[in-house]
């Protein structure tokens, strides 16, 4: 019986067909000009998705804008916002939803234009299959190509090669043929499982919805027809049990309930598992769910799980099964594509999001970079948007994860900027580093702690930072002048002096800036550990990097202190002649005149000079000690 | 929704887990989440996974309900029945200025009731209680700028919306990070459909106020649309008599905003059933989106849900 018939006679029997469809989620990628809303448009026309007011709307609209005469364009019914449909291109990432008889389908429609691949990345992010369109009268594009390989990048296992406009080239059987084996040669080198190549008219409609009319020589499933039968989901329920903790459910003290969303195999009460990265091992106890404990659980639900042993279980670890437990590391290959204007900055702390869990990580200069076109690979020092490149990535703590290849939900992570919170990189993990795993801590007999009990103090890093010629040294001089005369130890860093020996070899690019600021933060983070009160004076141009300091040290330790001289002011008193020699053009990246100063937040001391005498500025440095137990009076 | 027995999950099984894990992140990143709810059946599918995510637990944030003074009284008890039941937290917020200067849809016509009593009232209330996400039941196939929203919506301090500048949404990794003053709107519908709703609604048997069901109701006839008088504030023109129709409504809002549809759909099935067999999408009940196409995507920028 044809659905709509079924609807008028029987609702309750196509209810009951239709609670039970799969969902299959899928990207549109092609060029341009290569028919994507078109097709997207026809398929959502074809399946009945369009009502009657969109479609009076769609004829409206098809007169004033449309590209296709006095026909229907498809394409505008697809095309979103305003902007985009007076350029007449689609640019961001848009989500279309259709229905058959027999599955739901997500749809998201990507962009072809050549900037933005990051549309692109994101909409293969969750998708099962990619539709890859090619122009029949075009062939395969440079394009073509590029999307091919994100799509293989980011696991998308099942691709469809439709080769459209076939109308326009008398429905070729050799044309076709001559695009599938251009396509095939260039695709061996990338990893896609499982490829599939339909002729299709958009336009027309040939092939889309219905078997071809116009193409006998085409024996395999319409578009839709294949979409509807290929099977994505068998894999994941294959994989071993994974499920990262999202939120511990503790409604009163008899109930402790891990809640997260499956992210690989089959769970059932009874089985032992693993909770990563402490490793300790209990059964699961139930499935809990609204509706009543369930006796199985598979990939893609989401449940709260109870445990037979009451272990300390906290949002971001990993529960997983015994016998296969996800691997454990805090250095890892990764494969990042950069999604920000502002280039990725080697060395740079960002925070780093993965299923469940929000760490810091350093990310290295990337060991090369591939070219998307040619995917030749190229020598690289930074990434720059829309570039995909393989790097080494440290976390500063040990965190569960698999490889990207195994398991797409715990092998993925998202790259934050601190500054602006914006989601600035995608990154899949490719394998950990031996390193990580073969370096173990040293552990001394005279630590932190006793080096400090033997000097009377608690060691701390007061972090001066501010423009050049702000005062920061000579502040930090009078301060440990003070410290020096009531029996203190200390030690000042100074950015100059430092730069002539350790950090000789770095320049005054952002890049360079960073890694100056992390050693330095490295060595002041070893005189603490020698007990020592440690003077950091070092324009320290960015919150990152002042950040990723702090984040070294144990809560207390770091004190920032903003020595808060106007430009105007600095420049006047131009101690070193540098400001002068900036403005002339002279000095390249001079932080104030061509290199930004992002001023702290939320200082614990904020000195300023314009209204204080260094004496003054030092009595309040040592004051601010004192409140906080680092010195006693 | 029990998996039982299945290797793979059904469509709504899928779009309930993943509605269940974006309120979950939500309440585990954010300081102080709040639901808004607006009495509708998206907003009663959206409740409804709430319980099922934290159960045993009940949801860990309040329910806010933006009341412009001009919802369906039908709205009202059945809003004020189902929080008492499931023993939540109901946050009204009306906008007190728009109150004392008498704003209505019949005063000061559609565009000026909406921004005053709906979108300004809405910015009041997340203000008042400074949160900084508000999970809303919109859904992308509602309408074409909807479409290429994120899950999570970026707000700045002034409650707008940059369409240019979203942040890629990857995987199911949502960053959840933001600067002090900004908020987040948080659609976990985000990828289901007005049958999807339905469907859910049915399997799941969610309650649902009784004016989605079709009943001999009082209406006028007004721009070719049917406007139920609910209340005698509706100022009847000249001729205009209240006649009493089978009518059922498709959403939800302010009544005088709200077009009915002939129906005698009195049942879910038959509601399904009338739905699927008909050729026009339900926001064509909406007076406010009959205007411009890009009408939406205006509204959003300058703050409308």
């Amino acid at each position: 019986m044809h659905q709509s018939d079924l609807i008028s006679s029987d609702i309750d029997a196509y209810l009951k067909a239709h609670e039970n469809k799969s969902l299959l989620r899928f990207i549109t990628c092609g060029s341009v000009d290569d028919g994507k809303s078109t097709l997207i448009g026809r398929l959502l026309y074809e399946s009945k998705m369009i009502f009657e007011d969109q479609l009076t709307a769609l004829e409206q609209d098809s007169k004033k804008v449309g590209t296709q005469g006095e026909n229907i364009d498809f394409a505008l019914l697809v095309d979103g916002l305003a902007a985009e449909r007076e350029q007449g291109i689609t640019i961001d990432v848009a989500y279309r939803f259709f229905a058959t008889e027999h599955r739901k389908f997500i749809v998201a429609d990507t962009p072809g234009h050549e900037q933005y691949t990051r549309n692109m990345a994101t909409g293969a992010s969750t998708a099962d299959l990619a539709v890859l369109l090619i122009d029949a009268r075009q062939g395969v594009l440079t394009q073509t190509k590029r999307h091919a390989f994100i799509a293989s990048q980011l696991g998308v296992r099942h691709i469809i090669l439709a080769i459209n406009k076939m109308d326009l080239v008398d429905y070729s059987e050799s044309v076709f043929n001559e695009i599938v084996d251009d396509f095939k040669s260039f695709a061996a080198q990338l990893d896609i499982p499982n490829l599939h190549a339909i002729p299709v008219s958009a336009l027309v409609g040939d092939n889309v919805v219905e078997g071809s009319r116009f193409m006998p020589w085409y024996e395999g499933p319409s578009l839709l027809g294949y979409l509807e039968s290929v099977d994505v989901e068998a894999e994941e329920t294959s994989l071993p049990f994974r499920m990262p903790v999202q939120w511990v459910n503790r409604p009163d003290l008899d109930f402790r309930g891990y809640a997260g969303r499956i992210a690989g195999g089959i769970i059932r009460p009874g089985d032992d598992v693993r909770v990563l990265p402490s490793g300790k091992q209990s059964k699961i106890a139930r499935i809990v769910t609204m509706d009543s404990d369930l006796d199985e659980a598979i990939s893609g639900q989401s449940v709260t799980l109870t445990l037979t042993d009451e272990i300390d279980i906290s949002r971001g670890d990993v529960i997983a099964t015994s016998d296969t437990p996800s691997e454990i590391s805090d250095q890892f290959d990764t494969t990042i594509i950069w999604l920000s204007e502002e280039p990725m900055l080697p060395g740079r702390s960002y925070r780093m999001k993965t299923s469940s869990r929000l760490v810091s990580a350093t990310v290295n200069a990337p060991k090369h970079k591939t070219d998307v076109n040619t995917l030749q690979k190229l020598p690289a020092k930074t990434l720059q948007l829309n570039e995909i490149g393989n790097c080494t990535l440290a976390v500063d703590r040990p965190i569960a994860f698999d490889s990207y290849a195994e398991n797409r939900q715990t092998g993925s992570f998202i790259l934050i900027d601190r500054m602006t919170n914006n989601t600035v990189g995608m990154g899949m993990i490719n394998f950990p580093l031996r390193r990580a795993a073969n370096i173990h801590w040293q552990n001394l007999d005279i630590n932190k702690a006793a080096n400090a009990e033997q000097k009377g103090q608690s060691p701390a890093v007061l972090w001066f930072t501010g423009l050049s010629g702000s005062g920061k040294s000579t502040i930090a001089n009078e301060v440990q002048r003070r410290l020096f005369a009531t029996g203190r130890h200390s030690f000042v860093l100074d950015g100059d002096n430092v730069r002539h020996g350790l950090n000789r070899d770095l320049g005054f690019t952002d890049a360079d800036r960073v890694e100056n600021i992390r050693r330095v933060a490295e060595v002041s983070k070893l005189m603490v550990d020698a007990g020592l009160i440690t003077l950091v004076s070092f324009i320290s141009p960015f919150r990152a990097e002042r950040e990723l300091a702090r984040n070294l040290m144990e809560e207390g330790e770091f004190i920032e202190i903003f020595v808060n001289t106007p430009l105007s002011v600095a420049e006047t008193r131009d101690p070193k002649g540098l400001y002068k020699k900036a403005r002339a053009g002279n000095l390249k990246n001079f932080t104030g005149i061509d290199s930004p100063y992002e001023a702290p937040e939320n200082p614990e001391i904020e000195i300023n000079t314009s209204d204080m005498s260094v004496e003054e500025a030092a009595e309040l440095v040592i004051k601010g000690l004192i409140e906080r137990g680092i010195i006693e009076t | 929704m029990s998996a039982t027995a299945q290797i793979h999950l059904t469509h709504l099984q899928r779009l309930e887990a993943e509605a269940i894990h974006i309120m979950r992140e939500v309440v585990s990143e954010a300081q102080n989440p709040v639901m808004l709810y607006s009495v509708g059946k998206d907003s009663a599918v959206m409740l409804h996974l709430a319980m099922k995510a934290f159960y045993p637990s009940k949801p860990p944030f309040p329910l806010l309900h933006v009341d412009t003074g001009w919802k369906f009284k039908e709205m009202i008890s059945f809003r004020d029945d189902l929080v008492a039941k499931l023993g939540l937290e109901l946050l009204t917020h009306t906008n007190p200025e728009g109150l004392a200067d008498n704003v209505g849809p019949f005063t000061h016509g559609s565009a000026v009731h909406t921004d005053v009593m709906k979108t300004q009232a809405l910015k009041q209330a997340l203000d008042k209680y400074e949160f900084d996400a508000a999970f809303g039941g919109a859904r992308r196939d509602e309408e074409k700028s909807r479409a290429k929203e994120r899950i999570f919506s970026f707000r700045s301090a002034q409650h707008q919306w940059d369409p240019k500048n979203q942040r890629p949404e990857l995987w199911s990794i949502y960053n959840v990070q933001k600067h002090e003053g900004e908020s987040i709107r948080v659609f976990p519908l985000s990828n289901w459909t007005e049958l999807d709703i339905w469907q859910y609604i049915h399997l799941e048997q969610i309650p649902i106020v009784p004016l989605y069901f079709a009943a001999k109701r009082p209406v006028v006839e007004r721009d070719g649309t049917l406007i139920m008088v609910d209340d005698d504030r509706m100022p009847l023109k000249d001729g205009e008599q209240p006649e009493l129709k089978n009518v059922r409504f498709r959403t939800l809002g302010c009544y005088p905003l709200t077009g009915a549809v002939e129906s005698t759909a009195d049942t879910l099935q038959g509601i399904i059933q009338e739905m699927l067999l008909t050729r026009t999408s339900e926001r064509q009940g909406r007076v406010i989106d009959h205007d411009q196409a890009a009408s939406m995507e205006k509204k959003k920028q300058e703050g409308y849900f």
